[in-house]
Protein backbone atom coordinates (compact mmCIF):
# COMPACT_ATOMS: atom_id res chain seq x y z
CA UNK A 1 0.00 0.00 0.00
CA UNK A 2 1.23 3.45 -0.87
CA UNK A 3 2.34 5.29 2.19
CA UNK A 4 1.27 8.89 2.64
CA UNK A 5 4.18 9.58 4.95
CA UNK A 6 6.56 8.35 2.27
CA UNK A 7 5.22 11.04 -0.06
CA UNK A 8 4.82 13.89 2.39
CA UNK A 9 8.05 13.51 4.33
CA UNK A 10 8.91 16.07 6.99
CA UNK A 11 11.61 17.65 4.83
CA UNK A 12 9.26 17.94 1.86
CA UNK A 13 6.66 19.71 3.99
CA UNK A 14 9.32 21.96 5.46
CA UNK A 15 10.66 22.98 2.06
CA UNK A 16 7.16 23.54 0.68
CA UNK A 17 6.30 25.88 3.56
CA UNK A 18 9.71 27.55 3.71
CA UNK A 19 11.21 27.26 0.26
CA UNK A 20 14.95 28.05 0.04
CA UNK A 21 16.45 30.30 -2.65
CA UNK A 22 12.89 31.44 -3.33
CA UNK A 23 13.43 34.80 -4.99
CA UNK A 24 14.34 36.44 -8.22
CA UNK A 25 18.01 36.52 -9.12
CA UNK A 26 19.12 39.87 -10.56
CA UNK A 27 20.95 39.94 -12.77
CA UNK A 28 20.62 36.35 -13.92
CA UNK A 29 22.64 34.89 -16.79
CA UNK A 30 19.97 32.39 -17.72
CA UNK A 31 16.31 31.93 -16.84
CA UNK A 32 13.56 29.57 -17.88
CA UNK A 33 9.87 29.29 -17.15
CA UNK A 34 8.45 25.82 -16.54
CA UNK A 35 4.73 25.12 -16.56
CA UNK A 36 2.56 22.12 -15.89
CA UNK A 37 -0.69 23.01 -17.66
CA UNK A 38 -2.48 20.08 -16.04
CA UNK A 39 -2.36 21.67 -12.60
CA UNK A 40 -1.40 25.28 -13.27
CA UNK A 41 1.97 24.95 -11.54
CA UNK A 42 4.65 27.26 -12.80
CA UNK A 43 8.16 28.12 -11.75
CA UNK A 44 10.88 30.40 -13.06
CA UNK A 45 14.44 29.22 -12.48
CA UNK A 46 17.24 31.80 -12.44
CA UNK A 47 20.92 30.93 -12.90
CA UNK A 48 24.12 32.88 -12.46
CA UNK A 49 26.99 31.09 -14.15
CA UNK A 50 30.72 31.22 -13.68
CA UNK A 51 32.06 29.47 -16.74
CA UNK A 52 30.13 26.23 -16.85
CA UNK A 53 29.59 26.24 -13.11
CA UNK A 54 26.29 27.24 -11.46
CA UNK A 55 27.45 30.01 -9.16
CA UNK A 56 23.97 30.85 -7.93
CA UNK A 57 20.48 29.55 -8.50
CA UNK A 58 17.06 30.71 -7.36
CA UNK A 59 13.41 30.21 -8.25
CA UNK A 60 10.00 31.86 -8.09
CA UNK A 61 6.49 30.66 -8.78
CA UNK A 62 3.67 28.56 -7.44
CA UNK A 63 2.82 24.93 -7.22
CA UNK A 64 1.90 22.00 -5.03
CA UNK A 65 3.93 20.87 -2.04
CA UNK A 66 5.80 18.30 -4.10
CA UNK A 67 6.76 20.64 -6.92
CA UNK A 68 7.68 23.53 -4.64
CA UNK A 69 9.77 21.49 -2.23
CA UNK A 70 11.46 19.77 -5.14
CA UNK A 71 12.37 23.14 -6.66
CA UNK A 72 13.68 24.32 -3.31
CA UNK A 73 15.84 21.25 -2.76
CA UNK A 74 16.96 21.26 -6.38
CA UNK A 75 18.44 24.75 -5.95
CA UNK A 76 20.38 23.56 -2.93
CA UNK A 77 21.57 20.44 -4.71
CA UNK A 78 22.89 22.08 -7.88
CA UNK A 79 24.47 25.23 -6.51
CA UNK A 80 28.19 25.05 -7.24
CA UNK A 81 27.81 22.15 -9.68
CA UNK A 82 28.93 22.21 -13.29
CA UNK A 83 26.35 21.90 -16.07
CA UNK A 84 27.32 18.28 -16.65
CA UNK A 85 27.13 17.46 -12.96
CA UNK A 86 23.71 19.12 -12.68
CA UNK A 87 22.36 17.23 -15.70
CA UNK A 88 23.76 13.98 -14.36
CA UNK A 89 22.07 14.66 -11.02
CA UNK A 90 18.78 15.33 -12.85
CA UNK A 91 19.07 11.94 -14.58
CA UNK A 92 19.58 10.25 -11.25
CA UNK A 93 16.76 12.25 -9.64
CA UNK A 94 14.46 11.21 -12.48
CA UNK A 95 15.39 7.56 -11.92
CA UNK A 96 14.67 8.05 -8.23
CA UNK A 97 11.13 9.37 -8.71
CA UNK A 98 10.49 6.70 -11.35
CA UNK A 99 11.49 4.03 -8.82
CA UNK A 100 14.53 2.98 -10.85
CA UNK A 101 17.33 4.18 -8.57
CA UNK A 102 19.14 1.26 -6.93
CA UNK A 103 20.81 3.30 -4.23
CA UNK A 104 18.51 6.19 -3.24
CA UNK A 105 20.58 7.16 -0.21
CA UNK A 106 23.51 8.05 -2.44
CA UNK A 107 21.41 11.03 -3.60
CA UNK A 108 21.66 12.55 -0.15
CA UNK A 109 18.78 14.79 0.89
CA UNK A 110 17.04 14.30 -2.46
CA UNK A 111 16.34 10.70 -1.40
CA UNK A 112 13.19 11.97 0.36
CA UNK A 113 11.53 12.09 -3.07
CA UNK A 114 11.72 8.31 -3.40
CA UNK A 115 8.09 8.10 -2.18
CA UNK A 116 6.90 9.90 -5.31
CA UNK A 117 7.49 6.70 -7.30
CA UNK A 118 4.41 5.21 -5.64
CA UNK A 119 2.32 8.06 -7.10
CA UNK A 120 3.24 8.07 -10.81
CA UNK A 121 0.94 11.01 -11.56
CA UNK A 122 3.05 13.16 -9.23
CA UNK A 123 6.34 12.47 -11.05
CA UNK A 124 5.72 15.54 -13.20
CA UNK A 125 5.29 17.65 -10.06
CA UNK A 126 8.60 16.47 -8.62
CA UNK A 127 10.52 16.91 -11.85
CA UNK A 128 9.03 20.21 -13.10
CA UNK A 129 11.77 22.40 -11.60
CA UNK A 130 14.47 20.04 -12.85
CA UNK A 131 13.14 20.22 -16.40
CA UNK A 132 13.06 23.99 -15.99
CA UNK A 133 16.65 24.00 -14.77
CA UNK A 134 17.67 21.99 -17.81
CA UNK A 135 15.85 24.44 -20.10
CA UNK A 136 17.65 27.34 -18.40
CA UNK A 137 21.01 25.62 -18.82
CA UNK A 138 20.19 25.06 -22.46
CA UNK A 139 18.78 28.60 -22.65
CA UNK A 140 15.45 27.40 -23.97
CA UNK A 141 13.42 30.07 -22.22
CA UNK A 142 10.32 28.08 -21.41
CA UNK A 143 9.05 24.53 -21.25
CA UNK A 144 5.68 22.96 -20.82
CA UNK A 145 5.09 19.56 -19.24
CA UNK A 146 2.27 18.04 -21.20
CA UNK B 1 -30.33 19.98 6.28
CA UNK B 2 -31.17 16.50 5.10
CA UNK B 3 -30.66 13.68 7.54
CA UNK B 4 -28.78 10.65 6.25
CA UNK B 5 -31.78 8.39 6.55
CA UNK B 6 -34.25 10.60 4.72
CA UNK B 7 -32.72 10.21 1.28
CA UNK B 8 -35.41 9.59 -1.27
CA UNK B 9 -33.66 6.85 -3.18
CA UNK B 10 -32.54 3.43 -2.14
CA UNK B 11 -28.90 4.10 -2.89
CA UNK B 12 -27.65 0.79 -1.54
CA UNK B 13 -29.79 -1.03 -4.07
CA UNK B 14 -28.39 1.16 -6.85
CA UNK B 15 -24.81 0.68 -5.66
CA UNK B 16 -25.21 -3.08 -5.93
CA UNK B 17 -25.65 -2.63 -9.69
CA UNK B 18 -22.19 -1.04 -10.08
CA UNK B 19 -19.47 -3.69 -9.78
CA UNK B 20 -16.61 -1.18 -9.50
CA UNK B 21 -18.07 0.33 -6.34
CA UNK B 22 -17.33 -2.82 -4.36
CA UNK B 23 -13.58 -2.68 -5.00
CA UNK B 24 -10.98 -1.25 -2.69
CA UNK B 25 -8.39 1.35 -3.60
CA UNK B 26 -5.10 1.47 -1.73
CA UNK B 27 -6.65 -0.89 0.82
CA UNK B 28 -9.71 1.27 1.47
CA UNK B 29 -13.26 1.01 0.10
CA UNK B 30 -13.50 3.18 -3.01
CA UNK B 31 -15.28 6.51 -2.58
CA UNK B 32 -15.82 7.67 -6.15
CA UNK B 33 -16.47 11.41 -6.28
CA UNK B 34 -15.43 12.18 -9.84
CA UNK B 35 -18.57 11.48 -11.86
CA UNK B 36 -18.39 14.91 -13.49
CA UNK B 37 -15.26 13.59 -15.23
CA UNK B 38 -16.76 10.21 -16.02
CA UNK B 39 -19.46 8.12 -14.38
CA UNK B 40 -19.24 4.48 -13.36
CA UNK B 41 -21.26 1.88 -15.26
CA UNK B 42 -24.03 -0.43 -14.04
CA UNK B 43 -23.75 -4.13 -14.85
CA UNK B 44 -26.63 -3.85 -17.35
CA UNK B 45 -24.61 -1.41 -19.48
CA UNK B 46 -21.44 -3.50 -19.24
CA UNK B 47 -23.44 -6.60 -20.22
CA UNK B 48 -25.09 -4.87 -23.17
CA UNK B 49 -21.70 -4.04 -24.70
CA UNK B 50 -20.42 -7.53 -24.15
CA UNK B 51 -23.70 -8.95 -25.46
CA UNK B 52 -23.40 -6.96 -28.69
CA UNK B 53 -19.96 -8.37 -29.42
CA UNK B 54 -20.91 -11.87 -28.23
CA UNK B 55 -24.18 -12.26 -30.10
CA UNK B 56 -24.92 -9.84 -32.92
CA UNK B 57 -21.86 -7.81 -33.94
CA UNK B 58 -22.31 -6.72 -37.57
CA UNK B 59 -22.07 -3.42 -39.37
CA UNK B 60 -25.26 -1.37 -39.12
CA UNK B 61 -27.22 -0.17 -42.17
CA UNK B 62 -25.08 -2.26 -44.54
CA UNK B 63 -25.27 -5.94 -43.81
CA UNK B 64 -27.98 -7.87 -45.69
CA UNK B 65 -28.30 -10.66 -43.17
CA UNK B 66 -29.95 -11.35 -39.84
CA UNK B 67 -27.03 -10.23 -37.65
CA UNK B 68 -26.92 -6.91 -39.44
CA UNK B 69 -30.67 -6.48 -38.98
CA UNK B 70 -30.35 -7.11 -35.28
CA UNK B 71 -27.43 -4.71 -34.93
CA UNK B 72 -29.28 -2.01 -36.88
CA UNK B 73 -32.46 -2.51 -34.83
CA UNK B 74 -30.53 -2.17 -31.57
CA UNK B 75 -28.54 0.84 -32.80
CA UNK B 76 -31.61 2.66 -34.10
CA UNK B 77 -33.53 1.58 -31.00
CA UNK B 78 -30.91 3.35 -28.91
CA UNK B 79 -31.36 6.48 -31.02
CA UNK B 80 -35.12 6.39 -30.34
CA UNK B 81 -34.61 5.96 -26.61
CA UNK B 82 -32.23 8.91 -26.51
CA UNK B 83 -34.57 11.08 -28.58
CA UNK B 84 -37.39 10.34 -26.13
CA UNK B 85 -35.09 10.89 -23.16
CA UNK B 86 -34.37 14.49 -24.19
CA UNK B 87 -37.85 15.00 -25.72
CA UNK B 88 -36.65 15.51 -29.28
CA UNK B 89 -39.42 15.67 -31.88
CA UNK B 90 -37.96 12.75 -33.77
CA UNK B 91 -35.00 10.33 -33.70
CA UNK B 92 -33.81 12.13 -36.84
CA UNK B 93 -32.75 14.95 -34.57
CA UNK B 94 -30.26 12.74 -32.76
CA UNK B 95 -26.85 12.08 -34.34
CA UNK B 96 -24.29 9.86 -32.69
CA UNK B 97 -20.80 11.30 -32.25
CA UNK B 98 -17.94 10.20 -30.08
CA UNK B 99 -18.39 12.90 -27.43
CA UNK B 100 -19.71 16.32 -26.47
CA UNK B 101 -16.48 17.67 -27.91
CA UNK B 102 -17.11 16.10 -31.31
CA UNK B 103 -20.72 17.28 -31.24
CA UNK B 104 -19.74 20.91 -30.61
CA UNK B 105 -16.96 20.74 -33.21
CA UNK B 106 -19.49 19.41 -35.70
CA UNK B 107 -21.77 22.40 -35.04
CA UNK B 108 -18.93 24.93 -35.12
CA UNK B 109 -17.65 23.52 -38.40
CA UNK B 110 -20.91 22.72 -40.15
CA UNK B 111 -22.97 25.70 -39.09
CA UNK B 112 -20.10 28.09 -38.38
CA UNK B 113 -17.15 27.63 -40.67
CA UNK B 114 -18.98 26.04 -43.63
CA UNK B 115 -22.21 27.87 -42.91
CA UNK B 116 -23.61 31.33 -43.13
CA UNK B 117 -21.35 33.17 -40.71
CA UNK B 118 -19.62 36.24 -42.13
CA UNK B 119 -17.04 38.71 -40.92
CA UNK B 120 -18.69 41.12 -38.52
CA UNK B 121 -21.05 38.48 -37.14
CA UNK B 122 -20.82 37.76 -33.44
CA UNK B 123 -20.87 34.75 -31.18
CA UNK B 124 -21.91 35.22 -27.55
CA UNK B 125 -20.48 32.66 -25.12
CA UNK B 126 -19.76 32.78 -21.37
CA UNK B 127 -16.71 32.74 -19.10
CA UNK B 128 -17.79 29.49 -17.44
CA UNK B 129 -17.59 27.20 -20.48
CA UNK B 130 -15.57 23.99 -20.63
CA UNK B 131 -12.71 24.16 -23.15
CA UNK B 132 -14.80 21.98 -25.46
CA UNK B 133 -17.32 24.81 -25.77
CA UNK B 134 -14.60 27.46 -26.11
CA UNK B 135 -12.03 26.16 -28.56
CA UNK B 136 -14.32 25.00 -31.44
CA UNK B 137 -15.70 28.57 -31.54
CA UNK B 138 -12.17 29.97 -31.60
CA UNK B 139 -11.76 27.98 -34.83
CA UNK B 140 -14.80 29.80 -36.22
CA UNK B 141 -13.52 33.15 -34.96
CA UNK B 142 -10.16 32.61 -36.68
CA UNK B 143 -11.59 31.15 -39.90
CA UNK B 144 -14.41 33.63 -40.45
CA UNK B 145 -13.31 36.83 -38.69
CA UNK B 146 -16.28 36.48 -36.38
CA UNK B 147 -16.16 38.37 -33.11
CA UNK B 148 -16.61 36.57 -29.80
CA UNK B 149 -18.07 38.00 -26.60
CA UNK B 150 -18.21 36.33 -23.23
CA UNK B 151 -20.95 36.87 -20.68
CA UNK B 152 -19.46 37.40 -17.23
CA UNK B 153 -20.17 35.84 -13.88
CA UNK B 154 -20.88 37.14 -10.40
CA UNK B 155 -18.50 36.20 -7.59
CA UNK B 156 -20.92 33.59 -6.30
CA UNK B 157 -20.94 31.82 -9.67
CA UNK B 158 -24.12 32.97 -11.44
CA UNK B 159 -24.08 34.21 -15.03
CA UNK B 160 -24.50 37.96 -15.31
CA UNK B 161 -27.77 37.78 -17.19
CA UNK B 162 -27.72 41.55 -17.68
CA UNK B 163 -24.66 41.09 -19.94
CA UNK B 164 -26.95 39.50 -22.51
CA UNK B 165 -28.86 42.79 -22.70
CA UNK B 166 -25.83 44.50 -24.19
CA UNK B 167 -23.98 41.62 -25.80
CA UNK B 168 -26.83 40.16 -27.85
CA UNK B 169 -27.34 42.48 -30.81
CA UNK B 170 -28.53 42.17 -34.39
CA UNK B 171 -24.98 41.06 -35.27
CA UNK B 172 -25.28 38.02 -32.95
CA UNK B 173 -25.59 34.79 -34.89
CA UNK B 174 -24.75 32.18 -32.25
CA UNK B 175 -25.38 32.14 -28.50
CA UNK B 176 -23.66 29.23 -26.80
CA UNK B 177 -23.85 28.31 -23.13
CA UNK B 178 -23.35 25.42 -20.76
CA UNK B 179 -26.51 24.27 -19.04
CA UNK B 180 -24.54 23.24 -15.96
CA UNK B 181 -20.99 24.34 -15.13
CA UNK B 182 -18.57 21.44 -14.73
CA UNK B 183 -16.65 23.45 -12.13
CA UNK B 184 -19.25 25.38 -10.14
CA UNK B 185 -22.33 23.28 -10.79
CA UNK B 186 -24.24 26.48 -11.62
CA UNK B 187 -27.40 25.67 -13.56
CA UNK B 188 -27.96 28.33 -16.19
CA UNK B 189 -31.38 29.51 -17.43
CA UNK B 190 -30.90 28.09 -20.93
CA UNK B 191 -34.55 28.46 -21.85
CA UNK B 192 -34.37 32.21 -21.21
CA UNK B 193 -31.03 32.44 -23.04
CA UNK B 194 -32.42 30.58 -26.08
CA UNK B 195 -35.35 32.99 -26.13
CA UNK B 196 -33.00 35.96 -26.11
CA UNK B 197 -30.97 34.44 -28.96
CA UNK B 198 -34.07 33.85 -31.06
CA UNK B 199 -35.27 37.41 -30.55
CA UNK B 200 -32.40 38.57 -32.80
CA UNK B 201 -32.52 35.56 -35.10
CA UNK B 202 -29.44 33.88 -33.61
CA UNK B 203 -29.22 30.17 -32.89
CA UNK B 204 -28.72 28.80 -29.38
CA UNK B 205 -26.22 26.00 -28.68
CA UNK B 206 -26.34 24.24 -25.32
CA UNK B 207 -23.48 22.23 -23.82
CA UNK B 208 -25.45 19.68 -21.83
CA UNK B 209 -22.56 17.38 -20.83
CA UNK B 210 -23.23 18.03 -17.13
CA UNK B 211 -27.00 18.41 -17.29
CA UNK B 212 -28.48 15.56 -19.36
CA UNK B 213 -26.91 12.95 -17.02
CA UNK B 214 -28.25 14.61 -13.89
CA UNK B 215 -31.62 16.26 -14.47
CA UNK B 216 -34.66 16.12 -16.74
CA UNK B 217 -33.82 17.92 -19.98
CA UNK B 218 -36.47 18.80 -22.56
CA UNK B 219 -35.00 20.21 -25.78
CA UNK B 220 -38.41 21.37 -27.01
CA UNK B 221 -39.03 23.29 -23.81
CA UNK B 222 -35.56 24.86 -23.91
CA UNK B 223 -36.13 25.48 -27.61
CA UNK B 224 -32.38 25.36 -28.27
CA UNK B 225 -31.19 24.76 -31.82
CA UNK B 226 -28.41 22.39 -30.83
CA UNK B 227 -27.55 20.46 -27.69
CA UNK B 228 -24.54 18.25 -27.03
CA UNK B 229 -23.76 15.59 -24.42
CA UNK B 230 -21.62 12.51 -23.77
CA UNK B 231 -22.59 8.95 -22.95
CA UNK B 232 -19.80 8.19 -20.52
CA UNK B 233 -20.93 10.82 -18.03
CA UNK B 234 -24.43 9.27 -17.86
CA UNK B 235 -23.62 5.65 -16.99
CA UNK B 236 -22.93 4.78 -20.64
CA UNK B 237 -19.78 3.59 -22.39
CA UNK B 238 -16.93 5.89 -23.42
CA UNK B 239 -16.58 6.99 -27.04
CA UNK B 240 -20.25 7.71 -27.66
CA UNK B 241 -21.81 11.17 -27.62
CA UNK B 242 -24.90 12.87 -28.93
CA UNK B 243 -25.49 15.82 -31.19
CA UNK B 244 -29.08 16.98 -30.96
CA UNK B 245 -30.21 19.53 -33.51
CA UNK B 246 -33.56 20.78 -34.70
CA UNK B 247 -34.16 18.93 -37.94
CA UNK B 248 -34.11 22.10 -40.04
CA UNK B 249 -30.78 23.13 -38.48
CA UNK B 250 -29.25 19.74 -39.18
CA UNK B 251 -30.56 19.90 -42.74
CA UNK B 252 -28.89 23.22 -43.47
CA UNK B 253 -25.57 22.18 -41.98
CA UNK B 254 -22.55 20.62 -43.68
CA UNK B 255 -21.08 17.41 -42.21
CA UNK B 256 -17.69 17.43 -40.47
CA UNK B 257 -16.57 14.03 -41.67
CA UNK B 258 -16.83 12.49 -45.09
CA UNK B 259 -16.78 8.75 -45.60
CA UNK B 260 -19.02 5.74 -45.58
CA UNK B 261 -22.57 5.89 -44.21
CA UNK B 262 -22.86 9.67 -44.54
CA UNK B 263 -23.39 9.66 -48.33
CA UNK B 264 -26.39 9.22 -50.59
CA UNK B 265 -24.32 8.80 -53.76
CA UNK B 266 -20.69 9.25 -54.73
CA UNK B 267 -19.18 9.74 -58.18
CA UNK B 268 -15.61 10.62 -58.96
CA UNK B 269 -15.09 14.09 -57.54
CA UNK B 270 -18.63 14.59 -56.26
CA UNK B 271 -20.90 13.30 -53.54
CA UNK B 272 -24.37 13.91 -52.18
CA UNK B 273 -25.04 13.64 -48.48
CA UNK B 274 -27.28 11.13 -46.81
CA UNK B 275 -30.37 12.27 -44.87
CA UNK B 276 -30.08 13.63 -41.35
CA UNK B 277 -28.90 12.39 -38.95
CA UNK B 278 -26.84 9.89 -40.95
CA UNK B 279 -24.87 12.51 -42.81
CA UNK B 280 -23.15 13.29 -39.50
CA UNK B 281 -22.19 9.67 -38.89
CA UNK B 282 -19.38 9.13 -41.38
CA UNK B 283 -17.56 5.83 -40.90
CA UNK B 284 -18.67 2.75 -39.02
CA UNK B 285 -20.20 4.18 -35.84
CA UNK B 286 -19.55 3.13 -32.26
CA UNK B 287 -22.36 0.59 -32.35
CA UNK B 288 -21.68 -1.06 -29.01
CA UNK B 289 -21.35 2.39 -27.46
CA UNK B 290 -24.69 3.58 -28.81
CA UNK B 291 -26.44 0.41 -27.69
CA UNK B 292 -24.81 0.68 -24.26
CA UNK B 293 -25.94 4.29 -24.01
CA UNK B 294 -29.49 3.20 -24.81
CA UNK B 295 -29.30 0.78 -21.87
CA UNK B 296 -27.92 3.54 -19.64
CA UNK B 297 -30.95 5.64 -20.60
CA UNK B 298 -33.22 2.72 -19.65
CA UNK B 299 -31.44 2.52 -16.32
CA UNK B 300 -31.83 6.24 -15.63
CA UNK B 301 -35.48 6.15 -16.71
CA UNK B 302 -36.11 3.33 -14.25
CA UNK B 303 -34.84 5.52 -11.43
CA UNK B 304 -36.55 8.59 -12.88
CA UNK B 305 -34.63 11.76 -13.71
CA UNK B 306 -36.61 13.77 -11.17
CA UNK B 307 -35.40 11.36 -8.51
CA UNK B 308 -31.82 11.55 -9.80
CA UNK B 309 -31.97 15.32 -9.55
CA UNK B 310 -33.60 15.30 -6.13
CA UNK B 311 -30.98 12.88 -4.81
CA UNK B 312 -28.15 15.11 -5.98
CA UNK B 313 -29.71 18.25 -4.52
CA UNK B 314 -30.06 16.52 -1.15
CA UNK B 315 -26.56 15.11 -1.29
CA UNK B 316 -25.00 18.43 -2.35
CA UNK B 317 -26.80 20.20 0.47
CA UNK B 318 -25.63 17.57 2.94
CA UNK B 319 -22.04 17.67 1.64
CA UNK B 320 -21.82 21.48 1.62
CA UNK B 321 -22.94 21.42 5.22
CA UNK B 322 -20.50 18.67 6.27
CA UNK B 323 -17.58 20.29 4.44
CA UNK B 324 -18.22 23.79 5.77
CA UNK B 325 -17.22 22.48 9.21
CA UNK B 326 -13.73 21.66 7.93
CA UNK B 327 -11.27 24.40 8.83
CA UNK B 328 -10.06 26.32 5.80
CA UNK B 329 -12.68 24.84 3.44
CA UNK B 330 -13.69 27.34 0.78
CA UNK B 331 -16.42 26.23 -1.58
CA UNK B 332 -17.03 27.96 -4.91
CA UNK B 333 -20.43 28.45 -6.45
CA UNK B 334 -23.95 29.20 -5.37
CA UNK B 335 -24.95 28.37 -1.81
CA UNK B 336 -28.43 27.24 -2.83
CA UNK B 337 -28.17 23.55 -3.80
CA UNK B 338 -31.40 23.77 -5.80
CA UNK B 339 -29.65 26.09 -8.28
CA UNK B 340 -26.63 23.89 -8.85
CA UNK B 341 -25.68 20.41 -9.93
CA UNK B 342 -23.91 17.87 -7.74
CA UNK B 343 -20.47 19.42 -8.23
CA UNK B 344 -18.45 21.04 -5.44
CA UNK B 345 -15.23 22.85 -6.32
CA UNK B 346 -13.19 23.95 -3.36
CA UNK B 347 -9.87 24.95 -1.90
CA UNK B 348 -8.56 24.06 1.55
CA UNK B 349 -6.47 26.75 3.19
CA UNK B 350 -3.31 27.13 1.17
CA UNK B 351 -2.95 23.42 0.42
CA UNK B 352 -2.55 22.88 -3.31
CA UNK B 353 -5.43 20.88 -4.89
CA UNK B 354 -2.99 18.24 -6.15
CA UNK B 355 -1.80 17.61 -2.62
CA UNK B 356 -5.42 17.38 -1.47
CA UNK B 357 -6.18 14.83 -4.21
CA UNK B 358 -3.10 12.71 -3.46
CA UNK B 359 -3.83 12.52 0.24
CA UNK B 360 -7.50 11.68 -0.39
CA UNK B 361 -6.36 9.03 -2.87
CA UNK B 362 -4.51 7.24 -0.10
CA UNK B 363 -7.84 7.24 1.76
CA UNK B 364 -9.50 5.58 -1.23
CA UNK B 365 -11.31 8.81 -2.19
CA UNK B 366 -11.23 9.80 -5.87
CA UNK B 367 -11.71 13.51 -6.59
CA UNK B 368 -10.48 15.74 -9.39
CA UNK B 369 -7.92 18.49 -9.00
CA UNK B 370 -6.70 21.02 -11.53
CA UNK B 371 -8.31 23.50 -13.86
CA UNK B 372 -11.10 21.13 -14.99
CA UNK B 373 -10.63 22.12 -18.65
CA UNK B 374 -11.97 25.56 -17.77
CA UNK B 375 -8.92 27.81 -17.62
CA UNK B 376 -10.83 31.03 -18.41
CA UNK B 377 -13.08 30.29 -15.44
CA UNK B 378 -10.04 29.63 -13.22
CA UNK B 379 -8.71 33.04 -14.28
CA UNK B 380 -12.07 34.59 -13.42
CA UNK B 381 -12.00 32.91 -9.99
CA UNK B 382 -8.37 33.99 -9.68
CA UNK B 383 -7.13 30.54 -8.64
CA UNK B 384 -4.62 28.33 -10.48
CA UNK B 385 -6.63 25.23 -9.68
CA UNK B 386 -9.35 23.82 -7.46
CA UNK B 387 -10.23 20.46 -5.99
CA UNK B 388 -13.59 19.10 -7.13
CA UNK B 389 -15.92 16.47 -5.71
CA UNK B 390 -18.89 15.45 -7.84
CA UNK B 391 -21.83 13.18 -7.11
CA UNK B 392 -24.15 10.83 -8.92
CA UNK B 393 -26.94 8.37 -8.23
CA UNK B 394 -24.65 5.94 -6.41
CA UNK B 395 -23.13 8.37 -3.91
CA UNK B 396 -24.17 8.48 -0.26
CA UNK B 397 -24.05 10.97 2.64
CA UNK B 398 -21.56 8.61 4.31
CA UNK B 399 -19.21 9.24 1.40
CA UNK B 400 -19.57 12.99 1.91
CA UNK B 401 -18.62 12.37 5.55
CA UNK B 402 -15.59 10.38 4.44
CA UNK B 403 -14.59 13.27 2.20
CA UNK B 404 -14.85 15.66 5.16
CA UNK B 405 -12.78 13.27 7.30
CA UNK B 406 -10.25 12.97 4.48
CA UNK B 407 -9.91 16.74 4.31
CA UNK B 408 -9.21 16.84 8.05
CA UNK B 409 -6.44 14.33 7.38
CA UNK B 410 -5.05 16.66 4.70
CA UNK B 411 -4.96 19.42 7.29
CA UNK B 412 -3.15 17.10 9.71
CA UNK B 413 -0.45 16.37 7.14
CA UNK B 414 0.10 20.06 6.52
CA UNK B 415 -0.34 21.17 10.14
Amino acid sequence: MADLKALYQEQILDHSKNPRNFHKLEPADRTALGRNPLCGDQFTVYLRMEGDRIADVAFEGQGCAISKSSASMMTQAVKGKTEDEAEHLFDRFHDLVMGKEADPDSLGKLAVFQGVSEFPIRVKCASLSWHTLKAALESKGSISME
Amino acid sequence: MVSKTKLLMNVEKIRADFPILSRTVRGKPLVYLDSAATSQKPQAVIDSVSDFYSRYNANVHRAIYELGEEATRAYEGAREKIAQFIHARSPNEVAFTKSTTESINTIAYGWGIKGKLREGDEIVSTVMEHHSNHVPWFFVQDAKGVKMKWVGMSDDGALKMEDYDTMITKRTKVVTVTQCSNVLGTINPVQEIAKRAHEVGAICVVDAAQSVPHMPVDVQKIDCDFLAFSGHKMLGPTGIGVLYGKEERLQEMEPLMGGGEMIREVHLGIAKWNDVPFKFEGGTPNMAGAIGLGVAVDYLNKIGMDNVRQHEVELTEYALDALSDVKGFHGFGLKDASRRGGVISFTLGDVHPHDIASILDVEGIAIRSGHHCAQPLMERLNVPATARASFYVYNTPEEADRLAAGLRKVLDVFA
